[in-house]
């Protein structure tokens, strides 16, 4: 105990026992009669201290009476009723916390299947998007690419239509120029001797 | 008083004087008949006017109260188990006067009633009897098999029978002994040694002076060793009546 804690009436209370308590002690302190021997506590045949050792007895089983039926009617049901009221109280206080900690785990609950529920039709639609354009696109490309095949095949076969044509003309200039340089060279010449050895010529050169 | 023709004197202060003048003595009302009247006043004063606030959270007092009242409950309830609650009353009826009347000696002036064989064996009487009540009113005559342990050879039963007798009826004088023989020796050592202050403290001038405290320093270690066992020995008598009562409620 701190010397803040003793109270004024402790002190004055205190200082006035231990100022009187000797007083009272020493007289009470005259003994009487023929002195003790041995243990005052055994001197049961001594006059006075045998007759106050009995009494003392007498006296020890009323007091200790009085204390347990205090004690056990009135006292000890006032602390255990404390104690049980604390106990109920903080129980009580527990089951509240209790019921708030399962709202709001119900809450959190809640909330987690919401942010789920909105995540996965968030990634449903982001899906959906992607592949529409995804096809989108894909049906744009095929389209494009047919074009393009259509264009690359006409253009295909205008070469092939021009190359056939100047491969035609190569026959007759090349029999033309043959035949001339025939006719200047012997003066003569046959026109379809010339014609078939300039075919097998360009058969030969693979021409034809 | 504190030598008489050279002797110490370290048992007068166990003698019983009357208070209250010519009615006190009428009645045997003494110094020791008030301590255990101080004893009861102050655990009822403590145990009532402690609680009376019922407070959630107790000041000192209320946790005085409120712990002695658990100590005790939480003794009685390990020893005897569920049964023990109707005896807790008792139990700490016992406990509380045999602290308080041990404490009360170790305050200057103030008088050791369980210092008292008288009171120590009136108090063990008590619990003998009521042990031994309770155990007949639970188990009837099956109580006096409580003297021969369940198969134990019978040939043993003259030696055993007698053994389990005496060792039940020591029971009351062992308790009281016990607490009166720790009470009284307590306060002859403290008397003898505050004796050995006085007597070197007013032989020899300043040497005497200076020889005196040790004797004194000795005293102050004793003072501490004695609110120890006056602690002590009042759980001593609790957890024995509890062990006890065990045994009654329970015969082994």
């Amino acid at each position: 105990m701190s010397p803040r804690a003793l109270k004024p009436w402790v002190l004055t209370a205190t200082v006035a026992l231990l100022a009187l308590a000797p007083r009272l002690a020493l007289a009470a302190d005259t003994h009487p009669g023929e002195p003790v021997t041995g243990m005052p506590q055994l001197a049961f045949g001594h006059p006075e201290q045998g007759r106050y050792l009995i009494a003392n007895i007498v006296w020890l089983f009323i007091i200790f009476g009085v204390l347990y039926y205090v004690m056990a009617q009135y006292a000890l049901p006032a602390v255990g009723n404390v104690l049980e009221a604390r106990r109920a109280h903080i129980e009580g206080d527990l089951e509240q916390a209790q019921a708030a900690k399962l709202r709001a785990d119900a809450a959190m609950a809640e909330h987690q299947a919401g942010t789920a529920r909105a995540r996965a039709e968030a990634q449903a639609s982001v899906a959906n998007a992607a592949q529409q354009a995804q096809a989108e696109a894909a049906s744009k490309a095929e389209a494009l690419n047919a074009r393009l095949n259509a264009q690359i095949a006409a253009a295909e076969e205008r070469i092939t239509a021009s190359r056939d044509s100047a491969m035609g003309a190569l026959r007759s200039v090349a029999a033309d120029t043959a035949e001339a340089l025939v006719t200047r060279l012997t003066g003569l010449a046959d026109r379809a001797a010339v014609e078939q050895a300039v075919g097998a010529e360009l058969a030969a050169r693979g021409r034809a | 008083m504190a030598a008489e023709g050279k002797s110490i004197d370290a048992l007068s202060q166990f003698e019983l004087t009357p208070v209250l003048g010519a009615v006190g003595n009428a009645v045997g009302f003494t110094q020791s008949t008030a301590h255990m009247l101080l004893a009861v006043g102050l655990v009822t004063a403590l145990m009532l006017w402690g609680v009376s606030r019922r407070a959630i959270v107790p000041g000192r007092l209320q946790a005085l109260a409120e712990s002695s009242y658990e100590f005790v409950h939480e003794l009685v309830v390990g020893q005897v188990g569920d049964q023990g609650r109707k005896y807790f009353p008792f139990v700490f009826s016992l406990f509380m006067f045999i602290l308080f009347g041990n404490l009360l000696g170790m305050v200057p002036y103030g008088f050791t009633f369980t210092s008292h064989i008288a009171v120590t064996f009136g108090l063990a009487a008590l619990v003998f009897v009521v042990v031994t009540v309770i155990a007949l009113m639970i188990h009837g005559t099956h109580f006096f098999g409580y003297f021969f342990p369940e198969g134990a050879p019978k040939v043993l039963a003259p030696l055993i029978i007698p053994i389990e007798v005496i060792s039940y009826l020591s029971r009351p004088v062992s308790l009281s002994v016990r607490l009166f023989a720790n009470m009284v020796a307590g306060h002859v050592m403290l008397k003898v040694f505050a004796t050995f202050v006085v007597m070197i403290g007013s032989a020899a001038g300043v040497l005497g002076i200076l020889g005196a405290t040790l004797p004194l320093a000795v005293n102050i270690a004793l003072i501490g060793f004695e609110l120890l066992v006056a602690f002590l020995q009042a759980y001593v008598f609790a957890i024995l009546t509890s062990i006890y009562l065990h045994d009654a409620v329970h015969l082994h």
